[in-house]
């Protein structure tokens, strides 16, 4: 029997991101400098269970995005990803 | 004005229980009238925070069920899960008039918006039919005709959600189709014996790649794996199936 | 201000007087990790001590667990705020394995399996206050607690104690490892409640 899977993916990201950046970063495509693959954020393999937020490549385990939360400071790491593309023209929310 | 619309999704504000209501015997849907929601888009969520009298808190994201409208109510559904810290609170404890604390709409990836006018496959793993079901009930709501599928896996019949509004929406409109899968115990009539959902489940009952379907995948994060694998293997493109991961046990914090 | 949530506790116990502060007692064992659970095999893992240039020791699992052993209970503090008391482990003296290693070299990078690392003072890993653990509670240590073995350092607070360690490296001074460099305490005592850099 293989280990459960303990990940979350970047969806889960979004709430704390939200916090940084004006425009959806989940939706994002971005390039793991590690192997060079494009994938949505979303699709990221998130791990939460740690002081921090992990967001991993989901093809080679590089670690893409670090984020850690103190009283005073928020502290992101993105030297994992080469480059994010971001839709300008989506809206954040519509009510219907 | 967009920065304090901005401001408004990422603060926590406060939320009124307005009603309860059991969808199976360990879980439970929360009807909440928030103040000044800004309206949200189907596939979103809400983060959920709750503290204790000395300070402790905890978070939790819960996908938003109900479709998008204007009278300043949303619902989640919330899976009671055997060793959780926040579920067995929200299921058992919570009492209409309580308050909630909450922080959204979030999320841009995995949201359904009705101007997408393809075909919609949507793949539930247990409590992942939560924000499809807002999917579902967006369409609903509105006007889109693009067809709609749910392939729909879940233990056993008891543990299934909103069963008869399911039952009603593919009564009534034909476009939305619902396939049950069950995996541990399947009922009497069932045209299949209890199992995973495989290749075969596939191949006869979600929308094939050459219609060009957007494919919507939630549940456990395994689930999430073997199906995307599965409807890879398909022939659907992995730009066009939107995933999220609800964790080993379920539960996302 | 937070909203206090009626009837809310989480699952913690009855706070106990000799927690350090901050923290809240807890009766289960959270599993915490930045990454997926490496699997090694016990015939592929290794244990080096290394000082930048040369490795300076090797044990790989059979000579390892030839090592003199000794079974601890110590309290274990999480920067995530959680303690558990009285919890018991087994495993090898970090005296035991610096025993023949000679160095002016006064810090290490403690690297695990997968890519985590964390930095410590070197007198913070002996006299008797580290270990290379391999069993909890008497059963062998499972590998979503950093089997088949990890690092065990109760004085500091938990993240300092990295699971699936695989070696250690001297180095002349205190560098961050994966969380101290990320707004995390480079040194993390719990009782004086270091939990983030410059706060």
């Amino acid at each position: 029997m293989s280990a459960p899977m303990n990940y979350l993916d970047g969806n889960a990201a979004a709430g704390e991101l939200s916090r940084i950046f004006a425009m959806d970063l989940t939706s994002a495509e971005g390039e793991c400098a590690n192997c060079g693959s494009k994938r949505r954020f979303a699709e990221a393999h998130l791990y939460v269970q740690c002081p921090g937020l992990v967001a991993r490549c989901a093809l080679c385990g590089h670690v893409l995005l670090r984020l850690v939360n103190t009283q005073q400071h928020v502290y992101l790491d993105l030297r994992g990803m080469t480059y994010l593309t971001l839709d300008a023209t989506q809206q954040q929310e519509t009510s219907s | 004005m967009a920065g304090t619309a901005v401001l408004g999704r990422v603060t926590w504000r406060s939320a009124t229980v307005v009603e309860l209501r059991d969808e199976t015997a360990n879980a439970r849907t929360i009807v909440l009238a928030v103040r000044d929601w800004p309206g949200h888009i189907a596939g979103q969520h809400v983060d959920v925070r709750l503290t204790a009298p000395d300070g402790y808190s905890a978070v939790r994201s819960y996908s938003i069920a109900s479709g998008p409208n204007s009278d300043g109510r949303i619902e989640i559904t919330v899976e009671r899960l055997p060793n959780g810290e926040v579920s067995p609170y929200l299921t058992q404890e919570l009492m209409v008039g309580d308050d909630l604390e909450l922080r959204g709409p979030i999320g841009g990836w995995f949201v359904w918006r009705r101007d997408q006018t393809e075909p919609i496959q949507l793949v539930a793993g247990g409590s992942g039919i939560v924000p499809l079901m807002a999917m579902i009930r967006s369409r609903a709501s509105g006007s889109s005709a693009a067809p709609f599928r749910l392939l729909y896996s879940v233990r056993e019949p008891g543990a299934v959600f909103y069963r008869n509004e399911l039952g009603a929406l593919s009564d009534q409109d034909h476009s939305v189709i619902v396939t049950y899968a069950y995996t541990r115990v399947a009922p009497k009539d069932s045209p299949r014996p209890p199992g995973r959902i495989d290749a075969t489940l596939i191949a006869t009952d979600t929308l094939p790649s050459n219609l060009g379907p957007t494919s919507y995948v939630c549940g456990p994060t395994s689930f999430v794996e073997n199906a995307t694998d599965l409807l890879i293997a398909a022939g659907h493109g992995r730009e066009n199936i939107r995933t999220e991961r609800f964790g080993a046990t379920g539960e996302r914090k | 201000m937070a909203i206090v949530s009626r009837g809310f506790s989480g699952k913690r116990s009855a706070a106990d007087a000799k927690l350090p502060p901050g923290q809240y007692l807890t009766t289960d064992f959270p599993v915490l990790s930045a990454g997926p659970t490496p699997h090694i095999s016990l015939d592929r893992w290794e244990f080096t001590i290394d000082d930048g240039s040369n490795v300076l020791k090797r044990w790989d699992w059979k000579s390892f667990r030839e090592l003199p052993t000794e079974t601890v209970t110590v309290d274990i503090h999480c920067v995530t705020r959680w303690s558990k008391l009285g919890t018991s482990w087994e495993g090898v003296s970090l005296d035991v394995l610096l025993a023949d290693v000679k160095t002016d070299l006064s810090y290490a990078m403690f690297r695990s399996y997968g890519d985590y690392t964390t930095n410590l003072p070197l007198k913070d890993v002996i006299n008797k206050q580290a270990w290379i653990a391999f069993k909890f509670d008497g059963v062998d240590l499972a590998p979503e607690h950093g089997g088949p073995a990890r690092l065990l350092v109760p004085h500091l607070y938990f993240w300092k104690s990295a699971k699936w360690v695989k070696g250690m490296t001297l180095m002349p001074q205190d560098k961050p490892g994966f969380w101290e460099g990320l707004g995390y305490h480079i040194y993390g005592d719990p009782w004086l409640e270091q939990r983030y850099s410059g706060e």
